[in-house]
């Protein structure tokens, strides 16, 4: 009972606020629901007992990424932006590729509904508060069966990194 | 019963501790946060060879309760440029922020606010930094130059040094292995000695970082009184102006309990394993009587009645503490019962009086230090501190492995691993010179320092 409240609660919130973060005029607006909807799916993993996703959601997306978006946001000036014809004229393509995305996720959700252990709503779920440590779970599954995409990836990271710095300098 | 009617009396059973101390904390931490103030003002004027604050109260003791009063009933200015709907929220962002992180700490071991999360220090470090947010959105819904100066200032700033901090805290996890504040605790109690003198580096990075991300001299650029009026809350006023700095001084608080959790062996007294030094176990209740004596003595010297009534107030007061502090531990049959309170008690003691000495650093640094330039601050963060704090998780790394693996002396690896981390920065250092003095040889130095200039103000 009490679980469901507060799924539903940050569900709404995450769902309400991710709506409002399309329709916004004003960038600073999108991106303040921005991270209402990314708390509320925080508050989502953190129900689900995956306290590692939890925080690691709030440090990278709300703490990094959000943070530079709204510096970005800050140093363009906004009002010439609002005057310039948006180039975001994909209206159809974003319609269908939306509903293309939902038929494949009902589909999935459907197909799965007989399979034991998967599925919409789970019968006999696992009791959260009898899950192993998560910390520890991603960094044992991380570093020995994940190791070669893990490294795969922070190479990628580092490439894009190097990739930037590269050009910033290159303008002096 | 109603399934419903159940459902929230389990829940309350369940969690009553918790909301209880989160009650606790949200009404507390203003009150404290007032003192720290007044403690700040009194030891810059000691500093100072002044008197500080006096008139409010015996030494000025009832100041914070003035100063709230006046800013509750101050007038609430908006300006009318700004974004309504942001400038309101930015304050509540920092201070909510400041507030919940507080929940992830333990002040003691009978003292846990919130359950022990395995990623207990983690969300204390990742929900402390949101408060970044409400800086920045307050600069910008000012619609102020100086606001959006400071909120610009603090953003680079922070994203700089708490890469350094979260370095720095590593090399502090990796000699504790865990993440839970209770364990974190455990191991150093396990391993004889605070890790502030396993891995001294480290504590200092931390130091430094914190102190930027506090926003607190010489680090303040954000609020550089004399460059950008007062950064990012220049247009506010009154109650929201106090939520920005309730949230700041309740970060300092938070900071403070980070290092002293996991560099200052937390609740934990000094010693904890040494037998002969358990008359260390008087020592809280004999410090609390100490100052209750000090405030009958200072009591007589007051000039007024109510003065000399408030003194007696607080003498009592500490007494009391003393009393509930020092009775548990009288090696007395008839105190046996009350044994079992001693390690939440005085692990608070203990715990509360680190974060004391840490702010106390915080503020004797502020008012020594002179001010950072912009592009000085950035270069000591990126240069310096990141590449130091790199190569000091690397050197604690290879020390654990030198420890398990070969079976080195653990005091003997990590010795040789923080003396290599020395020779680093000394390098780091001399790098930084010579690439300052060929800047200025090379060139007559621009106006403007060339690297940041678009915010250095």
């Amino acid at each position: 009972m009490l679980d469901k409240v507060i799924f539903f609660f940050f569900a709404g919130v995450a769902i309400l606020s991710a709506g409002l973060m399309v329709t916004r005029r004003n960038a600073i607006h999108s991106a303040v629901f921005l991270i209402t909807t990314l708390l509320a799916t925080a508050g989502i993993f953190l129900q689900l007992r995956a306290e590692f996703i939890f925080i690691a959601q709030i440090i990278l997306y709300v703490g990094g990424i959000m943070v530079l978006f709204i510096f970005v946001i800050m140093l363009v000036s906004l009002d010439v932006a609002l005057r310039q014809v948006q180039f975001s004229r994909q209206k159809w393509v974003a319609l269908f590729v939306t509903l293309a995305l939902a038929v494949e996720v009902g589909v999935m959700l459907w197909s799965s509904r007989k399979v034991p252990g998967q599925g919409f709503l789970l019968p006999n779920a696992v009791p959260a508060a009898k899950l192993p440590p998560n910390t520890e779970a991603l960094a044992g599954s991380l570093f020995s069966s994940y190791l070669l995409p893990f490294e795969i990836a922070s190479v990628l990271l580092l490439v894009a990194m190097v990739g930037a710095v590269v050009m910033a300098k290159k303008r002096t | 019963m109603n399934p419903a009617l159940r459902d929230v009396l389990v829940f309350l059973q369940s969690w009553w501790v918790e909301l209880v101390s989160g009650v606790v904390i949200v009404a507390v931490v203003p009150l404290v946060a007032g003192y720290l103030v007044l403690m700040e003002r009194k030891l810059m004027a000691d500093m100072q060879a002044r008197l500080g604050p006096m008139r409010v109260g015996p030494h000025g003791l009832l100041q914070p309760i003035a100063d709230a009063v006046k800013l509750l009933i101050k007038e609430d200015i908006i300006p009318d440029n700004a974004d309504k709907m942001v400038f309101w929220m930015a304050p509540v962002v920092s201070m909510t922020a400041a507030l919940t992180a507080m929940g992830g700490i333990a002040f003691g071991p009978a003292f846990l606010v919130a359950r022990d999360i395995n990623v207990g220090l983690l969300f204390v470090i990742g929900v402390s930094s949101l408060g970044l947010l409400g800086i920045v959105l307050g600069g910008w819904a000012s619609n102020s130059h100086y606001s959006i100066m400071g909120a610009l200032r603090s953003t680079a700033q922070l994203v700089s040094y708490e890469t350094a901090a979260g370095l720095a805290l590593v090399s502090g996890l990796l000699l504790a292995g865990t993440l839970r504040i209770r364990d974190i605790v455990h191991a150093q109690e396990q391993s004889g000695v605070w890790f502030v003198f396993l891995v001294p580096v480290a504590f200092f990075i931390y130091v430094v970082a914190s102190i930027a991300e506090t926003n607190r001299a010489p680090f303040d650029l954000p609020e550089a009184e004399s460059e950008l009026v007062a950064g990012y809350m220049t247009e506010y006023s009154g109650f929201r102006w106090a939520l920005y700095f309730l949230g700041e001084y309740a970060n300092m608080i938070v900071v403070g309990a980070v290092a002293t959790t996991l560099f200052l062996g937390g609740w934990l007294r000094p010693f904890p394993n040494v037998h002969w030094m358990n008359w260390l176990d008087a020592l809280p209740a004999l410090f609390t009587a100490a100052v209750g004596a000090y405030c009958v003595f200072r009591a007589g010297k007051q000039p007024a009645r109510v003065q000399v009534w408030f003194m007696w107030g607080v003498a009592l007061a500490c007494f009391a503490v003393a009393l509930i502090l020092g009775v548990p531990v009288l090696p007395l049959q008839v105190v046996a019962p009350l044994k079992f309170m001693v390690p939440g008690l005085h692990g608070a003691f203990w715990f509360l009086l680190k974060i004391s000495a840490y702010i106390y650093l915080f503020m004797w640094l502020r008012f020594t230090l002179p001010r950072y330039r912009f592009d000085q601050l950035m270069h000591l963060g990126w240069y310096i501190l990141i590449p130091l704090a790199i190569v000091n998780v690397l050197a604690a790394g290879v020390a654990m492995i030198l420890e398990t693996e070969y079976g080195w002396n653990r005091w003997l690896a990590l010795v040789v691993t923080t003396l290599f981390t020395l020779g680093v920065a000394l390098f780091l250092l001399r790098l930084n010179d010579k690439r300052a003095a060929a800047a200025s040889s090379a060139a007559p130095p621009p106006e403007e320092p060339s690297t940041e200039d678009s915010y250095a103000g």
